[in-house]
């Protein structure tokens, strides 16, 4: 990228990348007895798909987003990107954590720098580093250290941070999990126009019914621990979304008797 | 995306804030009264020194009566002035309970030892005679100090960076850990004076074998520090950089060594203070020149002046070199909140 380019909202930057999990599993050895988190998960994403993954607290839907990211391997099975087997991190599938997990030593700026510096493109990407704080209000912040952030600036930080790599998968974990509802509400709202605006392929976790379904395409439900697919729903409507929709509220109600908790409901 | 609504966006100007800000700002008096009272203090001093005669023979008492007589100048001119005096005026303002304390510490002083001979001398010398030694044997004293901050420079420059190598090797690498751990563990917390009776024979000359003993006395702080700092890095932070493409000379250069810092910083503050007890055992057993040299002299011939005039400088550069790591850290670790003062 030598020149940039001025992006339309009708033109998204990035096509997006498919994503292929094959009967994956994974345990973890803790002492001397393994522990299964994934059992026999197959997930096929297509290229700008917004999928979110549901399921019980500690089931594995993390480890699964760790598994794509490439930060592990996984016990069986194999995991693509865009035909290619994932072997490790890269910069094409960033994650966003529950936690934003800036460098407090860093200013702003600096941390959204991170991923060009770390590839080694930092002089080519000044103009884009500046776009990704635009986009995510944050231009008045640059030269700002992380103790002097809101929980909510920090994780649109964290976003930037994301964004600069023109990822072609966004994995996010939980990544409004900590934020009061408000902030939550008005970064949901922001999460879906820049994935409609960048492009790329969404994979969120989320303990939030109502969230995945006002953000995803899909929503992938999952069984308690090891996690196995429970049920894949599509989420037949139309962006942006309305909050009151009826269709949400019966869609809500079958994912949480899937989660069994239609006693309480 | 610039008309996303931030509802949280005036959260960050706050810090930026200091006391100044907030409480609104007195008109200042047409006379600062304590600031007056300091230099009425140090009038005394002029008077305790020029009023009586001396017991003993002091050629430096008139200078001594015109330097406190200076000061106590400066500090009337500074409270009669001090609605038009700014900077130094405030700064008097707000010493002044000490400058007091300080002017009828050096009164009492100068009576007790020079004028009425309470102190048993030669133990116990006037201020005069301490001005004495700066004024007239400053060649040598100068020589002192600079042999005593060169050797305290080499080898606490030298102890810090091999402890701090040491210290992020064995923080990152299992294998350097296996073998440098063990020796650590065992040669570490040996006092390094106890090194000193094969140092001074072992190393060709007595200076290099300061540089050595102060080398090793900062080393091991400064290696234990970095490595408890290398280790308590949160892991979440290379994942992040991994995933955004860090290979592992970014991890340990660009996420380990800075999230490490503070605590490096912490090891220099504890070396500084051990190495300057390990500077002054060598000079005063071993090394041939340097304050502790000096002072080790200056007992040995009785002259308790230029003992305390050593130690008086001892003080003020033992004190300067700490002010200075922590202006440092400030620079360097501004990121961090809530820091001490120094």
């Amino acid at each position: 990228m030598v020149t940039a380019t001025i992006q339309t909202p009708e033109a998204p930057r990035v096509a997006g990348a498919s994503l292929d999990i094959e009967d994956v599993s994974h345990g973890f050895e803790l002492d001397g007895t393994v522990l299964e988190v994934l059992d026999d998960v197959s997930l096929h994403v297509a290229p700008g798909e917004f999928v979110a993954l549901l399921g019980p607290s500690g089931c594995g839907k993390s480890t699964l987003l760790r598994l794509i990211a490439g930060l592990e391997p996984p016990t069986r099975g194999t995991l693509s990107e865009a035909g290619q087997p994932i072997t490790g991190p890269h910069p094409s599938r960033v994650v966003v954590f529950q936690d934003p997990t800036l460098f407090p030593w860093r200013t702003v700026r600096r941390n959204v720098a991170v991923g060009p510096e770390a590839q080694g493109t930092l002089k080519q990407s000044q103009q884009r580093i500046d776009e990704a704080l635009a986009l995510v209000g944050l231009t008045k912040f640059a030269k700002a250290y992380p103790h002097q952030l809101s929980g909510g600036m920090a994780q649109r930080v964290a976003l930037a941070r994301a964004l600069v790599n023109d990822p072609d998968v966004l994995i996010l974990d939980e990544p409004l999990g900590k934020l009061d509802s408000l902030t939550r509400i008005t970064m949901q709202a922001e999460l879906v126009s820049l994935w409609r605006r960048e492009g790329f392929t969404a994979i969120l976790v989320t303990h939030d019914v109502e969230e995945a379904l006002f953000l995803a395409n899909r929503v992938i439900v999952f069984s308690d621990r090891p996690a196995r697919v429970k049920a894949d729903i599509p989420v037949d409507l139309p962006y942006p979304r309305h909050r009151g929709d009826p269709r949400l509220a019966e869609l809500r109600r079958q994912v949480l008797g899937l989660l069994g908790l239609d006693a309480d409901w | 995306m610039s008309d996303i609504p931030s509802p949280s966006q005036g959260q960050a100007s706050a810090p930026h804030l200091t006391l100044a800000d907030v409480v609104p700002a007195v008109p200042r008096p047409l006379v600062d009264v304590v600031g007056l009272v300091a230099g009425i203090a140090w009038l005394a001093v002029v008077a305790a020194a020029l009023g009586w005669e001396d017991v003993g023979d002091w050629p430096r008492t008139p200078t001594f009566a015109a330097a406190a007589g200076l000061v106590a100048a400066t500090f009337i001119v500074l409270a009669i002035g001090s609605r038009w005096l700014g900077a130094a005026s405030r700064w008097l303002d707000r010493a002044a309970l000490w400058l007091i304390v300080l002017g009828l510490f050096f009164t009492l002083w100068q009576l007790a030892s020079a004028k009425l001979g309470w102190l048993p001398l030669p133990f116990f010398p006037p201020p005069q005679a301490l001005l004495e030694v700066y004024l007239d044997d400053f060649p040598r004293l100068g020589e002192s100090i600079l042999a005593s901050v060169k050797l305290q420079l080499w080898g606490y420059s030298i102890g810090a960076v091999a402890g701090f190598l040491t210290g992020v090797s064995i923080g990152w690498s299992q294998r350097a850990a296996y073998w440098v751990h063990p020796v650590l563990r065992f040669i570490g917390p040996l006092p390094a004076g106890a090194w000193l009776p094969i140092a001074f024979f072992a190393f060709p000359s007595s200076w290099s074998a300061g540089i050595f003993l102060i080398a090793l006395a900062t080393g091991f702080p400064v290696t234990v520090l970095t490595w408890s700092g290398i280790l308590s890095v949160n892991p979440a932070y290379y994942d992040v950089a991994r995933t955004l493409g860090a290979r592992s000379r970014f991890l340990v250069l660009k996420v380990a060594i800075p999230a490490a810092l503070p605590h490096v910083f912490v090891g220099l503050f504890m070396a500084l203070g051990t190495s300057f007890s390990v500077l002054v055992v060598a000079e005063l057993l071993g090394v041939k020149a340097g304050l502790g040299f000096y002072m080790q002299a200056a007992q040995g011939w009785g002259d308790y002046a230029n003992l305390y005039a050593a130690l008086l400088v001892l003080a003020l550069l033992c004190s300067g070199a700490v002010s200075l790591l922590f202006a440092a850290r400030d620079r360097f670790l501004s990121w961090q909140k809530d820091l001490v003062t120094w």
